[in-house]
């Protein structure tokens, strides 16, 4: 029934340029220019409230080259500007070793760096750890492969960080990641995950807390932040096989998301609200006996996943346990690995 | 009627890695004007090369489409029934790749 020219609409908010966007948040129509400053505007409020930095932090982006880190980079590196941050900002990006993919996003990271002004720190899974993923899928093949790449980089993220001693590690997880993965922890029965994967800061006890400024922003905020800006973002599906699973999840949060924009806020305020009951045997932390790294095992989950890949057992430490001894590593193990990893299919960061 | 359309965000992967084609595209399926539900079923027929999935679903865009009508989001023109006119630039980008 509306034609486009039959109706223009004006920004709800201005009432003085043509609305270009419907926001998912609000369901307000409204111009690109008010649109900037929400978005930029709701950013800088939660970080304020959040007291997510202090000033003359060293705050590493992790940044793959994709949407949520370019944009995430853009955004910080303004606020810090207008609103006197003092927060002094770099580019840490990890190359997995994956050609035809991860080569060339890492060149849209180095663009970003001339474009944004930000030094670049790149960390290697070959320097890390002695594998690139191609050499590893090489090995055990498609299944699996994303394990080894999901404890690996959120190792390498931390190591990346102290390098550039860093205070924080921010990444670009954006509302609807956070409502994929309180469901695939729902789904999963993972307590020790579902109770922080929806924090806004995590691994305040450990080395270098991580925090995500858009928590609460939509992803097709994101997207139209980055398309109005004409900001520079690689968009290629890694090329090692898409996790079905997580595929399932995040097609549902869309297809709700349709139905009714806010079920996104919605199950991110339920991943906040649950409480855990206190008969539910949390991880204990401790510390990798092999590399020092975080761990409440003898050994970090990158160890026992590198240990196997160099003694050609590449199985090891991959997969569900048995139940009895099963149980108890299998949490503990989790809780060490990134709980809010985009395992592939959606990079991390 | 002259329709300008841009493939991004990796859809652009389902036909032959252009980003951006010129198209001459009439009124389909016995409608009066071309609307965006009469230009997405000439667009799966005639521009995605492979894996229509990842760009429709049932008769519009894949829930994580975003579609832009002029620089305008469809939500505000009427999705499906937006009519389209000579010269409209159409662009679909989608928020499901990458990080």
């Amino acid at each position: 029934m509306e034609g486009k020219r039959s109706k223009v609409r004006m920004c709800c908010l201005c009432n003085q340029s043509r609305a270009s966007l419907n926001r998912p948040k609000t369901l307000q129509q409204i111009c690109r220019d008010c649109f900037y400053l929400s978005f930029e505007n709701e950013i800088h409020q939660l970080i304020i409230d959040n007291h997510l930095f202090t000033p003359g932090d060293r705050v590493a982006i992790g940044a793959s080259g994709g949407k949520d880190s370019t944009v995430l980079a853009y955004v910080l590196s303004k606020l810090n500007r207008v609103h006197n941050y003092g927060l002094n900002l770099f580019l840490l990006s990890v190359d997995e070793g994956i050609t035809g993919y991860r080569d060339d996003s890492l060149e849209t990271v180095h663009r970003n760096q001339v474009q944004f002004g930000l030094p670049l720190k790149v960390v290697s899974y070959k320097d890390l750890y002695g594998w690139t993923m191609d050499e590893i899928v090489k090995l055990i093949g498609l299944k699996n492969n994303c394990t080894f790449c999901g404890v690996f980089r959120r190792q390498a993220l931390d190591r990346g960080a102290a390098f550039l001693k860093a205070d924080k590690l921010v990444t670009g997880h954006n509302a609807d990641d956070i409502a994929e993965t309180v469901l695939l922890n729902i789904l999963r029965g993972d307590i020790a995950r579902l109770s922080r994967c929806s924090s806004i800061i995590t691994g305040e006890d450990g080395p270098i807390p991580r925090c995500k400024p858009f928590k609460y922003t939509y992803e097709k905020e994101i997207v139209m932040y980055a398309y109005f800006k004409r900001l520079d973002y690689f968009s290629t599906e890694c090329i090692y096989s898409p996790n079905a699973y997580r595929g399932f999840a995040r097609e549902f949060i869309k297809d709700l998301e349709r139905i009714r924009p806010r079920a996104i806020l919605d199950i991110i305020k339920s991943g906040e609200n649950f409480r855990i009951s206190t008969n539910t045997k949390m991880p204990e932390q401790g510390t990798c006996e092999r590399c020092g790294y975080i761990s409440s095992q003898k050994w970090c989950k990158a160890c026992v996943l590198l240990d196997g890949l160099n003694r050609g057992l590449p199985k090891l430490g991959i997969g569900r346990s048995r139940p009895g001894i099963g149980c108890k590593e299998e949490n503990e193990s989790r809780g060490v690995k990134s709980i809010e990893s985009k395992q592939c299919g959606s990079l991390d960061f | 009627m002259q329709l300008t359309l841009e493939f991004g965000g990796g859809l652009e992967l389902l036909c032959d890695s252009k980003k951006i084609h010129n198209v001459n595209v009439e009124q389909q399926n016995g409608e009066d004007k071309l609307t965006m539900k009469g230009l997405l079923s000439w667009v799966k027929t005639n521009l995605i090369k492979e894996r229509p999935e990842m760009f429709m679903k049932g008769d519009t865009v894949r829930p994580g489409v975003l579609v832009l009508v002029n620089d305008c989001d469809w939500e505000l023109s009427g999705q499906l029934s937006t009519l389209l006119e000579e010269k409209d630039v159409v662009v679909f980008i989608s928020t499901l790749h990458g990080g």
